[in-house]
């Protein structure tokens, strides 16, 4: 590229000033014009919109900063087993995971809170992360919730709720006006509400039923697509009346106790949508009466620290899925999706800032 | 002797248009994607992966290419400090737009995922998990991405600078096959 042409080529008149300012002018145009759409489209030139980063931002507004930790659902546990197929699932999609007898699993447990540190007792919601490795290389990730139904059907929403719980920069405190004056303008909070008044802090993570909440399409070999969503409902219930013990951290204390008398179970039941069904909108329930399939068992047979275990490394986010399964158009699952990119990279640059892992493990 | 060649050849011509609409487009839909909660983000996503891998593939080709064939030389009136930024910034074209595409594959085989092309298309992963691999993985690629952004500016008001003002050869021996009447 550096060799030089032996002739200057045909001589051209010189420009005039101005025609010389002009072509300067026009190349700063173009240049200019190409730099602001790509400034308009990563965000800098439009900051009304909702990004990844804000979602984030504000749960460290609201939570704090704990370097290392996820930004959301922070304190929890990885455990690790596999899943059971039954054949029910097979007509409706061909994902390895309904086909092979056995599918392994890792997974985490975690008290859907900013706060790696906050009590057990804290929030009457548990969530349970896995992620399925199929035999083919695929992986099905999916992230549930005890809660039935999400509180609001959009990001942006979701992102007012958090802004709603955030430091009132003057006191230092949230505005306690605040949240319910969002719920008295978001009335799809209405079911999330009503079951969270009767819900109550659970002492085992054991006992919990873990809820998709969002729905996906189940897909077949022959592109048949049926929209579901998933709960995994445990094999094991405790007496009635059991209720979480005093102190902070006794759930992963019970899990670790329960795992050494013996694997814990769950039952992977898939609710078919009736046509008509609300598919894009995770605050609102399905009609009782559903057809319930039963897809098969999650077998959990092992735990680990957070800190060092395997579940740390992994973003279970919920539009990894394998072929046969797909993510439907519900808002919050794209969201969901680059939220928990932008607090993986976020968290994946501070694993050295983690503290050493000290709890006992059960194997 | 021959002639010195005035024109890139037909085949580089063709790959270095292709490139740049797929490259800028790269650009925007990964600017794009990062930034966005919305449905977009996963659509994006899912033209961002193979679009990634076409232009690594194309990019290998077109370096055959370059170091097969002969490139017409620069203006023999060209001062120094230009044609060595010509050189240099080419170099760099060439090393990001290589480079880019193997990030991004790495990345995603650092965080663990499956690198899907597609629905059922599966790359093999490149580099074995790891969350602090990931992290400078996907920074590197994220700053290089605009390190390649700004190049192609300075490469189109480089090129618009050569048709324009000094109106030499420069701009024409990749816009056309044959010279002007």
């Amino acid at each position: 590229m550096v060799d030089r042409s032996p002739s200057p080529g045909r001589p051209r008149p010189p420009l005039s000033g101005a025609s010389l300012a002009l072509r300067f002018g026009g190349i700063a145009v173009i240049v200019a014009a190409l730099a602001g759409a790509f400034a308009y489209v990563n965000g800098t030139l439009d900051p009304q919109r909702l990004k990844p980063k804000d979602l984030v931002n504000v749960l460290e507004t609201n939570n704090g900063v704990h370097p290392g930790f996820r930004r959301n659902h922070s304190k929890g546990v990885c455990v690790a087993g596999y899943f059971e197929s039954s054949s029910e699932a097979r007509s409706l999609s061909s994902a390895q995971v309904f086909n092979e007898a056995q599918t392994p699993v890792v997974g985490r447990f975690a008290l859907p809170a900013g706060n790696p540190y906050a009590a057990d007792s804290s929030v009457p919601i548990r969530s349970m992360a896995l992620r399925f490795t199929q035999a083919n290389g695929q992986q099905w990730r999916t992230g549930m919730n005890s809660m039935p139904v999400f509180p609001v059907g959009t990001p942006e929403a979701f992102y007012q709720l958090q802004k709603a719980q955030s430091p009132d920069p003057a006191t230092g405190k949230p505005d306690p006006k605040a949240v319910p004056a969002f719920f008295g303008s978001h009335p799809e909070a209405g079911p999330f509400l009503a079951w969270i008044k009767t819900a109550k802090p659970s002492a085992s993570y054991a006992t919990e039923t873990y809820n998709s909440v969002n729905a996906f399409y189940l897909v077949n070999a022959a592109g048949q697509r049926q929209a579901v969503r998933w709960s995994m409902t445990p094999l094991a219930v405790d007496a009635a009346g059991a209720v979480a013990p005093e102190g902070t951290d006794f759930l992963e204390k019970d899990l670790i106790q329960r795992l050494s008398a013996g694997p814990l179970r769950w039952q992977l039941n898939i609710t078919l949508a009736n046509p008509g069904d609300p598919i894009n909108d995770a605050s609102k329930a399905w009609p009782e009466g559903r057809k319930v399939i039963n897809a098969g068992t999650l077998v959990l047979r092992s735990s680990h620290p957070q800190n060092d275990g395997e579940c740390r490394d992994i973003n279970y986010d919920p539009l990894v899925l394998p072929s046969g399964i797909e993510g439907s158009d519900d808002p919050l699952l794209a969201a969901r999706s680059a939220g928990y990119a932008n607090s993986y990279l976020r968290r994946t640059s501070e694993v050295d800032q983690l503290p050493a892992a000290k709890q006992e493990s059960a194997k | 002797m021959s002639a010195p060649l005035k024109h890139f050849v037909p085949l580089a011509r063709l790959l270095h248009w292709l490139m740049a609409l797929m490259i800028i487009a790269m650009l925007f839909i990964g600017a794009g994607m990062v930034a966005s909660v919305s449905e977009r983000h996963e659509w994006l996503i899912h033209l961002h992966k193979p679009l990634g891998i076409a232009i690594l593939l194309l990019v290998i080709l077109r370096l055959g290419v370059r170091f097969s064939t002969s490139q017409p030389p620069l203006p023999a009136d060209l001062p120094s400090w230009q044609a060595l930024a010509a050189k240099a910034s080419h170099v760099l074209l060439y090393a990001l737009m290589l480079i880019l595409p193997l990030l991004g594959w790495a990345m995603i085989s650092a965080s663990g995922e499956p690198v899907m092309l597609s629905s059922s298309f599966q790359l093999p992963s490149i580099v074995s998990a790891n969350a602090q691999v990931f992290a400078f993985l996907r920074k590197a690629h994220g700053y290089l991405a605009y390190l390649l952004f700004l190049t192609v500016l300075v490469h189109l008001a480089a090129a618009l600078f050569h048709g324009w003002v000094r109106r030499d050869e420069v701009l024409d021996s990749m816009l056309r096959g044959k010279d002007r009447g």
